[in-house]
């Protein structure tokens, strides 16, 4: 996937919206930018298979040497699957960022919350604040 | 990033090379450039290069300056000999850490030796003002704040001092660790000192602020080609902590006495008067909480503040934790209730709401003698 195809959280979760089955399905991973700033990751947790998150939510961890950082549900519904390979190949999220890298699929309930994600060059112009402020 | 931050004489360098800058203590800093593991890595293996600038120094002219600082600072220092550096703790009424500092004693043409004292950036107003305050008008001793007409490199790892040795004028290699010397490197006069805050054996150096920029890309020169790097703070924290070394603000406050830290060895209360030393004559007996090593068996990191519990019971918290590079595991340190800061006593650390199985372990977790 391409990164103009993403919707981007401003919490740094790429979500990629797909027809999946007759149902909206949303594949969700970690931004190549805020990757890039954790470095060195020696941690993820994965949401958890069924939960019902909405926008917002914590449902995941990644933690680097020097931090650790929550994952939110960048979108409302029903995690129907987790990319299991991950925790143990940490790698595959800075190889990979949105292909390989992807951590979770959320079965969409409403659409209405990706009203409130960023398009690429929206998100790339608040990363390039915070690049310079951070 | 806030314009009331200072920046070290390296500020330029590090902004060209795609240093991570945060701000630290009131300064902005390299945090990391590349990567941290691969920072702490060469550190471990060759050699790493620190610009600890932020770091306070203060010089004491006047030949009262050592008795000064002996009633002021945990260790006996009065009749150190040219040369001689010494780890100390500057302490309250209470016993309580106000800083945690180096001592030099160098050689100089003048009656006595010539007197720095290198304090926590974080630490620097708040000692200067201590010193102020407890230099007596009939002691002639004039204190002087250099941190910003000079900078400080650290050059850590095993290949530090084959690096260092050739390019400074004095017999680096036979210096002891914790000693120092005035020298020149090139046409400039440093101050160079067996000390670090790594683990790993190698050199410090106090440079004029004008000749930093050229000894720094110096180092860095001599450096590459060996496998060294320059390194930035996060690197310099997991390799501390490696090192067991405390930091002030961590490890070290004004709650805690040096006695609880476990700094026993820099503590001489025979025959040595300072500020604090009634109060630690009381809590040497038996210190209520100590400082520990812990280590633990998966990868989730216990963090500052989170809690240290035995059977359900909150009997401690942690200092620092950080994933150790050279041990692939976390490991942290923390203050606990004396009876569970035994080494290989079992404890867990409340990681976020869910327990991880973690042991005491001695301190350092990582010595280059023992490797």
């Amino acid at each position: 996937m391409k990164p103009d195809e993403l919707l981007f959280a401003e919490t740094h979760e790429w979500v990629h919206v797909a027809q999946e089955g007759g149902e909206k399905m949303a594949t969700i991973g970690i931004s190549e930018f805020a990757l890039a700033q954790l470095t060195d990751l020696v941690y993820l947790e994965l949401p958890e298979i069924g939960r019902t998150v909405a926008a917002g939510d914590e449902f995941g961890v990644v933690e680097s040497v020097k931090a650790v950082s929550p994952l939110y549900s960048p979108v409302n519904g029903e995690v129907v699957a987790v990319n299991a390979a991950l925790p143990d190949h940490l790698e595959i999220l800075s190889e990979s960022p949105y292909e390989r890298g992807w951590i979770a699929k959320v079965r969409l309930t409403d659409e209405a919350c990706l009203s409130k994600l960023l398009d690429v060059v929206t998100y790339q112009k608040q990363c390039a604040c915070a690049g310079e402020n951070g | 990033m806030a314009d009331d931050l200072l920046r070290t004489p390296l500020y330029a360098w590090h902004a060209d090379h795609q240093a991570r800058l945060v701000a630290f203590a009131g300064w902005e800093m390299p945090v990391s450039y590349t990567s941290i593991v691969e920072e702490h890595q060469a550190t471990r293996q060759a050699l790493g290069l620190f610009d600890i600038s932020h770091m306070g120094r203060l010089e004491f002219d006047g030949p009262g300056a050592l008795a000064f600082l002996d009633r002021l600072v945990t260790r006996r220092v009065a009749r150190m000999a040219p040369g001689q550096i010494r780890y100390a703790l500057v302490t309250n009424e209470n016993g309580g850490i106000l800083d945690d500092v180096l001592v030099y004693a160098l050689a100089s043409s003048g009656p006595g030796p010539r007197v720095l004292m290198v304090v926590n950036a974080s630490n620097r107003p708040k000692i200067l003002a201590w010193l102020q305050r407890h230099l007596t008008a009939d002691e002639s001793v004039v204190i002087r704040d250099t941190t910003r007409q000079t900078a400080m490199i650290a050059v850590q790892g095993p290949t530090a001092i084959e690096v260092v040795a050739p390019q400074v004028d004095v017999d680096l290699r036979s210096m002891k660790y914790y000693s120092g010397a005035v020298t020149r490197l090139g046409a400039t006069e440093i101050i160079i000192s067996r000390t670090g805050y790594t683990g790993e054996d190698g050199c410090e150096l106090i440079v004029p602020a004008a000749s930093a920029l050229t000894i720094w890309q110096q180092l860095v020169d001599l450096a590459t080609p060996r496998g060294g790097r320059p390194a930035g703070l996060a690197a310099r924290d997991t390799l501390r902590l490696e090192a067991g070394m405390p930091l002030y603000g961590h490890e070290l406050s004004e709650d805690i006495n040096p006695l609880q830290a476990g700094l026993d060895f820099a503590v001489q209360l025979r025959d040595h008067e300072f500020v604090g030393c009634h109060a630690l004559q009381a809590d040497a007996v038996a210190p209520a909480r100590r400082r520990v090593g812990l280590q633990l068996d998966q990868r989730r990191v216990p963090r500052e503040g989170y809690p240290v519990v035995h059977a359900g019971q909150v009997v401690g918290a942690i200092t620092s934790g950080t994933f150790s590079p050279t041990f692939n595991r976390p490991i942290a340190m923390a203050y606990v209730e004396a009876p569970f800061a035994t080494v290989g006593q079992l404890l867990d650390v409340d990681i976020r709401g869910r327990l991880a199985p973690a042991a005491v372990t001695p301190l350092p977790f990582y010595s280059r003698h023992s490797k």
